[in-house]
This record gives C-alpha cells, structure tokens and sequence, in this order.
C-alpha cells in the first residue's frame, strides 16, 4: 500500500538533527559495552572457577584422609567405619571392573547400531531409530536404577544366575566365577546397566565418525567389489581407528562415575568383589550411600578423599577421549 | 562352498549382527519405559499432587517432591541460562580462540561430563558445611553447575553458526559489538539458545546424585529454600529401597512422571533445534 505523502511527514535536516541528538545514542555506549563484554567474561571464569573449585575442596577435604593412610588408602581393601580405617581398594577396583565390562557389552553392540543406521538402514526409518536410541540417554538414572533392581535382578536372578549355578561344580574355575547370592543384585547386572546407559553416547559419537568418512573413499571399495563387510572391516574401521579408541574413552569415563543406577543394582558390599555375581561398591555408590550418614570427620574424609580419585580418573580418560577425538576431526 | 559364496555368506550375517544390535537397544527402551507404565500408571490419581508423602501405610502423594523438584530446578534453571549464556556468548564473539578460551572451552567440557556426585561433594563443602545447614538453594546451585555446561556449550555451538555478514550489517549501522550482539545475533540464535536451556532443564530434573546431601529431602512440605528441601528423585530413592509395598508404588509413580516429564522436555529441545536447523 502507497501512503498519499503529507507536507507534515517531511522533516526538514533540522529536525533529523535534532532527534539524532536528542535519542540517547544505546547502540554505541563504549560504559555498556564494557560492562557486557566483563560480564561474558566474568561468567566464562566463573565455569572454570567452578571446576577448579571441585578439584580444590575434593583435595582440601580429601586430605585428611590420604595424610592418615598415605598409599595405603589406594592399596587397602579394608573399609571398616567403626574402627576408623578406610582403604578404598575395593569400591576402586569395582568401579573399574564394572566399567570395563559395561564397555565390552556396549562398544559391540554400538558399532553395530551406528554401522547399521549409517550403511544398511533404510532413510526413512534410520532418522526415528537413532531418535529412539538417543531417548535411552535421557531417562534419568534413577530410573534405570528402579529398573535394574525391580525388573532385571529379579528376572537375572531366576533365569540366568540359578540355572548356571546349578549347573556348575562349585568349586571348578566356573563355578567360582559365578558363584554369588542368587537375588541379581550384583556386579555383572550393574554393569549390564551400564552398558545400556552409555550405549547411547557411544552410539551417537560413532555415527558422526562414520558420516565423516568422505564417500570417495566407500564407493571406491564398493567399485573394487567389496562386500559391505569388508568395506566396514578394511576400509571404514581403519579410518576412523583414532576416533573409535575416542568413543571407548568416552563411554569409560561416563561408566565411571554413574552414580544412581549402580547404587541400587551392586550389592554395596565393601572390598574386592571374588566373581562375576558377586555383591560389590563403586566409588560413586560408595559415597551415595555413606555420605549423608557419616558422622565422623575421617569417615567424610575418606569419601571425599575418593571423590578426588574419582574425579582424576574420569579427568584423565575424558581428557584422552577428547584428544583422541579432535585429532579425528580434523 | 566356494569363495563368493563365503563372502556373501559372512556379509549376511553381518548386516543381521548390525540389525540385531539396534534390536537390542530398541528393546531394552521398549522394556523400560513398558514397566514404568505397567507399574505407575495405576498410582497416579489426583493424590499424587495434592498430599504430601505419607508414613507407610497412610495413603499420600508426592507433592512435596514435585514441588520442592521444581522450585530446585527453575532456581537452578535461572542461574544455569544466565552464566551459561553469557559465557558462551564469550567463547563464540569475543574470546574463544585465545588460549583462555581454549581452556574454558576445555573445562567446560570437563565440567559436562564429570560424574554429578562430584559436584555435590563439592556444593557441599562450599555451601553445606560452611552454613552448617542442608538447603534448597545448595540443591539448585548444585544443579545450576550441572545444567550451565551444557547451556554453555550450545550456546557457542548456535551463535557460531550465526553468520558473519549479520554482524558486519550491525555494526555497519554503527552499532557496538554488544549491541549487535544483544540485539541482532541473540534474537537470530533465539531457538538455538531454548534449545540449550531445554537440554540442560532435561538433564537435571532427573539428577539426584548431587541432591543427596545438598537439599538432603524432606518428608514434610517445604517451599522455604533455605530449609532441606524433598525432590522427586530424592524421594522415589528413599521409597524404592524402602520395604514397604505403598512406598514402592509411589517410587514407581514417581519415576514414570520423572521419565515422561525429562523425555517430553528432550524432545520439544529436539524438535526446536530441527525447525532452527531447517529455516
């Protein structure tokens, strides 16, 4: 639409003048934009304050505890709060072992998802599965944890841990290997929900490794004649190789320091774990699980004191996964 | 059997191993969220919101969970999108590629993926212990430093994205770098930046690792966040290793909402980053 034009719209330069000066000029305040660009900065610092403030009060807090028992404390498997003597051991054993076994059940399983969506799926469908499978990321642990106790120990218990045991000599190596209180409250059912809890991620990471994978390089294996598998197997897989040992150090240092899901399904029983369905702790149960209740000052500082481990751990793994995947990248 | 044959062999059974790992992922999801349902769609009633959790026995709801949840999430909601904006509105306009930004950027990353009990351990030597009190405001700082990670990081993944001639047009219009950016890149990255608060929103309402010994819980109903304060996962842990069989309902109850509430959140963050991404 065409406005008819009024003589009293115009203004003459005066006036433009007059409204330039007279407006407060907010666009170029240099007090303004000093202060926003502090602010940014401020709030940059205040995240790395933050981290660096985790580090700092687990070693402040810690160190009482790694003063009393010095090396010790990583060494010894005795855990005792009535005596007042904490080796972690145990719960960092646990941790470790039910990690590692989470990554072998889910980097297969991983592998498999992302070559399946990124090589065989049909389009239409691939975009609703990985949707479906980046959902199991977002249920919250605890969930898990309810899960794990109430459906998969119960269910773990009956038909897989009874059956085996009643079917092996208990004192074969077999039989020690499973031995275990039946109730599937145990150190292979939490890391069996470990594996699905961080198969997400490690799925999701995977993918994006193979979708930078530039098409020359598949079509020119598929036009020697390779079969799908041999593409993967001799020519995907080698390229991304830095990038996959990235995905693992990723879904470690996630296994790692799960809290929740593991403290309803381990068992929470200190020191080593002696088979696959044996009760044990991870450092994370551990502290869910006493905090709150320790009275005394080195039983807090013990659980402190293995936060600090916990938080090395998980630092020195994300750290490598990180590496390991930006030099894929680019 | 000869080569070919093997081959082709093997390739089958590949692309079955393949199919039948993303079987197992869709399954172990289908199973989940089919026994949250079994088990708590049967408990939600009007009780649910309105009474607070009851002594074994009594009948009674979850409302001070919810409530207390929700008061610790939005406080911690508020904080996490002011910092987590600001500082990634740093790493992507001004600082982000000199070595300070680097290693914020680095941190951050670290801070993202650091088990959350970590960082109760840590709110509680800095807020708990030193005030010698449990509070709700411990419980949402707690969360503020779980969820401003993330907030942070889309941030700078959405405003990098924003391109350059936008901010070369503000600026040639006389506007300061601020202003352009407050003004022109923020409303463009508008979805963008909902996205990340989602996301983070999503990730904490489901935590409760670090509430544990920040807001501690509390059976009775609280709105007062300088007092312990009960959360919905506080409660349903405290309910599901419980041996009463009311207490297990209410715990499943609860971990349905919790479950249905942080998917929906999720997915609507999904859904508003796709239609960013299209237009």
């Amino acid at each position: 639409m065409v406005l008819p034009f009024r003589r009293e719209w115009a203004m003459d330069s005066a006036t433009i003048d007059n409204a330039v000066a007279i407006r407060p000029v907010r666009s170029q305040n240099p007090a303004a934009e000093t202060i926003f660009r502090g602010l940014c900065f401020f709030a940059a610092t205040l995240l790395l304050a933050a981290l660096a403030g985790v580090v700092v009060s687990l070693a402040i807090g810690g160190w009482p505890a790694f003063r009393q028992f010095g090396f010790g404390f990583l060494t010894s498997s005795e855990w005792n709060p009535v005596t007042e003597v904490y080796g972690a051991a145990g719960p960092i054993v646990g941790t470790i072992i039910t990690s590692i076994l989470a990554l072998g059940f889910a980097l297969p399983l991983a592998l498999g998802i992302s070559i399946f969506l990124v090589e065989f799926c049909p389009h239409r469908i691939s975009r609703p599965i990985a949707i479906a499978v980046e959902l199991l990321a977002g249920i919250p642990s605890i969930v898990y944890g309810m899960w794990g106790l109430f459906v998969l120990a119960p269910w773990f218990a009956t038909h897989i841990q009874m059956p085996i045991m009643m079917g092996t000599d208990p004192n074969s190596f077999w039989g020690k290997l499973f031995y275990g209180i039946p109730n599937g409250a145990n150190i292979f059912t939490a890391s069996l929900i470990l594996a699905i809890m961080i198969l997400p991620y490690m799925a999701a990471v995977f993918r994006e490794l193979l979708l930078t994978i530039p098409a020359q390089v598949r079509e020119a294996a598929y036009g020697l004649g390779s079969t799908s598998f041999e593409v993967m197997r001799q020519v995907m897989l080698p390229y991304v190789r830095r990038g996959t040992v990235g995905v693992i150090m990723l879904g470690l240092g996630r296994a790692l320091g799960e809290t929740m899901a593991v403290t309803f399904i381990i068992g929470n029983a200190h020191g080593f774990p002696h088979s696959l369905f044996d009760s044990g702790s991870t450092i994370a149960s551990t502290i869910a699980n006493e905090f709150a209740e320790a009275t005394s000052e080195m039983h807090t500082s013990a659980l402190v004191a293995l936060g600090l481990v916990l938080f090395l751990l998980t630092f020195a793994v994300l750290a490598t996964a990180r590496a390991l995947l930006a030099g894929q990248k680019n | 059997m000869n080569r070919a044959t093997r081959r082709k062999a093997t390739n089958t059974i590949f692309v079955g191993l393949c199919a039948f790992a993303t079987l197992i992922a869709l399954g172990a999801l289908v199973l989940i969220l089919w026994s949250l349902v079994v088990n708590g769609i049967g408990g939600i009633d009007a009780h649910i919101f309105t009474m607070d959790q009851p002594a074994p026995g009594s009948p009674g709801g979850l409302r001070n969970g919810i409530v207390g949840s929700l008061m610790m999430c939005g406080m911690g909601m508020l904080i996490a999108v002011v910092v987590g904006i600001l500082a990634g509105t740093w790493l992507a306009e001004y600082g982000g590629q000199t070595p300070y930004g680097h290693a914020v950027r680095f941190l951050n990353d670290v801070l993202l993926s650091a088990p959350s009990i970590l960082v109760g351990l840590f709110v509680y030597e800095l807020l708990v212990k030193p005030f010698h009190g449990f509070s709700g405001y411990a419980g949402a700082v707690a969360l503020a430093l779980l969820a401003a990670p993330i907030v942070t990081r889309t941030t700078e993944d959405m405003l990098t994205l924003q391109p350059n001639t936008l901010r070369e047009a503000g600026m040639a219009l006389g506007a300061g770098r601020g202003f352009v950016i407050r003004s022109i890149i923020w409303k463009a990255a508008g979805a963008g930046l909902l996205t990340g608060a989602l996301l983070g929103f999503a990730r904490i309402s489901g935590e409760t690792a670090p509430l544990l010994f920040t807001s501690l819980g509390n059976q009775f109903f609280n709105a007062n966040l300088t007092q312990p304060m009960a959360s919905l996962p506080t409660t349903i842990f405290q309910f599901a290793l419980s041996a009463y069989d009311d207490w297990r309902r209410l715990a499943w109850v609860g971990a349905l909402l919790i479950a249905v509430a942080v998917l929906a959140v999720n997915t609507i963050g999904r859904f508003v980053a796709r239609e960013t991404h299209r237009s």
